[in-house]
């Protein structure tokens, strides 16, 4: 399996509770390498990919807060918008969407984390298309 | 004993009620007006002649005024909070807490505890009657009590596996709090207690969180009913048929009235709830409005006890709130609520203004984030708003929450808050 664990997080829409969540993370020493925040009027959704992410579950549990660990899949390209173009469109030529993405870029390299709407058949795409992925390992490294 | 016999034991006890309470200023004043003494009851029926006692009663009266023994006989007053004016306040003589503590040994030999048997009380000791009414009644029975009284709920896992716990009393909602602490720890509660019994009442609940405690605990849970004005906790229980409550009627007698014409109504329908003390000589109450509404269930229960049965409550007539002319019980939703396996048990009802129109929020604690897709979220949060709809026949405004964001109460939940302008 190529995908790598993330930490999904439901954020009450009240100020200071990110910053509740990011202390408790940081109590821990769980490193973020990457994070974002999509939001509706009533409630958000953090996602994150950590150092630890079975950890950082089993630390926001313990704190009584609703989180979830699900499967994504990072690609990794040249940060150039033609480049991404190229990446996600051999993704929707074998049928597939994408339900969120959210990215960081370190030098010339783009992280592209994804989630759609089959990782197995994605998985298949990426063998397929030879696209470049990163594992768990890679990712801690970085 | 059969119902003759039992209804012939009411009968002479009213009437040594009557006697006993018209020593009371209150009641001399009252029983007099309505030209009332023991002679009037020849019947039972005779008993719908005494005026109802209420609450206000008991408020413009605080706090001796329907003290009946001499001062020097009473031994021990409970109190409610009094949170709306004055508390009321009940007076027991050393017979009246002998008795009450039987009625609730009675009770618990009832769902089969017995001297051997480790009963840890987790209510709040005090003037709240949940608290002593158990203690004494659980020494009586002679089993061993663990009085931990309420809160910090690690020293109550603590003492629940050293002690060997095998039954507990406590409010539904914490149980569930006792549940997922212990979740936390890693603690099976099935399998690392000796828990086998679990006593659940002064709050309502329904029939699904009843299952849901039975089933996350390995336990069988009681449903019980008392009230500080009734001396508290031994006033109705729940036999082993789990079907309805039986009232003591030795102890009480019990009248379903509409709230409305005061008229009793038939077995079977919703009313309110009327209770007459008969073994109280301290302060004995004549045809209290309890307030609580229930039915009588009829028919006779499986187990073969004669004392009649009543539905697990309906609520409060003070808790009903009314919105757009619609009366809504907060019941009604929880019900609804704990069909949800993705939410936690905590909610919170909030009625308000906006805009000049009366609203219903309900936030609702997820038990866990059961999924990382908005769409699925907003679909949950569709789908209780549907099947409230079809339940109080308004569109509430649903708010999931994260679990443990809604205050957690250790003592009754505080269910529905009323902020509107326009009561």
């Amino acid at each position: 399996m190529i995908t790598i664990k993330q930490l999904s997080v439901f954020l009450e829409n009240k100020s200071g509770r990110l910053n509740e969540i990011l202390d408790i993370l940081g109590k821990d020493d769980i490193r973020i390498i990457a994070a974002t925040v999509a939001d509706t009027s009533e409630y958000g959704i953090l996602r994150l990919i950590t150092s630890d992410t079975a950890r950082a579950y089993e630390v926001l549990k313990a704190h009584r807060v609703s989180a979830q660990q699900s499967d994504v899949i990072v690609l990794t390209c040249s940060p150039m918008a033609d480049v991404f173009a190229t990446q996600l469109r051999h993704l929707t030529q074998e049928g597939l969407s994408i339900e969120y993405m959210y990215c960081f870029s370190i030098r010339e390299k783009a992280f592209l984390i994804l989630r759609t709407n089959d990782n197995v058949r994605t998985e298949e795409a990426v063998l397929k298309y030879g696209l470049n992925i990163i594992t768990e390992k890679e990712l801690l490294r970085l | 004993m059969n119902r003759a016999d039992l209804e012939a034991l009411q009968i002479k006890r009213l009437k040594e009620t009557l006697r006993i309470a018209s020593q009371s200023p209150f009641y001399k004043t009252r029983l007099n007006e309505h030209g009332i003494t023991p002679d009037t009851i020849r019947t039972l029926d005779d008993l719908r002649k005494i005026p109802f006692t209420t609450k206000n009663d008991l408020r413009n009266n605080y706090p001796f005024g329907l003290v009946a023994a001499p001062m020097n006989q009473i031994v021990r007053l409970h109190s409610s909070s009094g949170t709306t004016g004055n508390p009321t306040v009940i007076c027991h003589s050393q017979h009246d807490l002998d008795q009450w503590a039987n009625r609730v040994a009675r009770c618990l030999y009832m769902v089969g505890l017995r001297d051997h048997d480790v009963f840890q009380n987790t209510s709040g000791y005090g003037m709240f009657t949940g608290g002593l009414g158990f203690q004494y009644g659980a020494e009586r029975l002679g089993a061993l009590t663990v009085p931990a009284a309420a809160g910090n709920t690690i020293r109550q896992i603590k003492f629940i596996r050293d002690f060997g716990t095998t039954a507990i009393h406590a409010i539904p909602s914490y149980v569930f709090r006792l549940y997922e602490v212990m979740k936390e720890m890693n603690l099976d509660p099935r399998t690392d207690t000796r828990l086998t019994t679990l006593i659940i009442g002064a709050e309502p609940h329904t029939d699904a969180q009843r299952r849901k405690i039975e089933e996350s605990l390995g336990v069988r849970a009681f449903n019980c009913f008392g009230m500080s004005e009734m001396s508290g906790p031994g006033v109705a229980f729940e036999c082993p048929e789990q079907n309805g409550l039986h009232v003591w009627e030795d102890c009480y007698i019990l009248e379903i009235i509409d709230p409305e014409t005061l008229e009793p109504v038939p077995d079977g329908e919703v009313g309110e709830m009327v209770l007459t003390t008969l073994d109280r000589d301290g302060m004995p109450l004549l045809r209290y409005r309890t307030r609580d509404l229930t039915r009588i269930l009829p028919g006779e229960c499986p187990c073969g006890r004669t004392h009649r049965r009543i539905d697990r409550l309906k609520g409060r007539s003070d808790d009903m709130f009314i919105v757009k002319g619609v009366n809504i019980f907060p019941m009604q939703i929880e019900k609804i609520l704990m069909q949800f396996k993705e939410l936690g048990t905590n909610y919170l009802i909030t009625v308000d203004t906006v805009n000049n129109n009366d609203e219903v929020r309900v936030e609702v604690e997820l038990s866990d984030l059961f999924t990382d897709d908005y769409s699925q979220l907003q679909g949950l949060t569709r789908e209780i708003t549907r099947q409230l709809k079809d339940e109080i026949l308004l569109t509430p405004k649903i708010k999931l929450v994260d679990k443990g964001a809604l205050p957690q109460s250790e003592g009754k939940a505080v269910r529905v808050k009323d902020l509107r302008t326009n009561k």
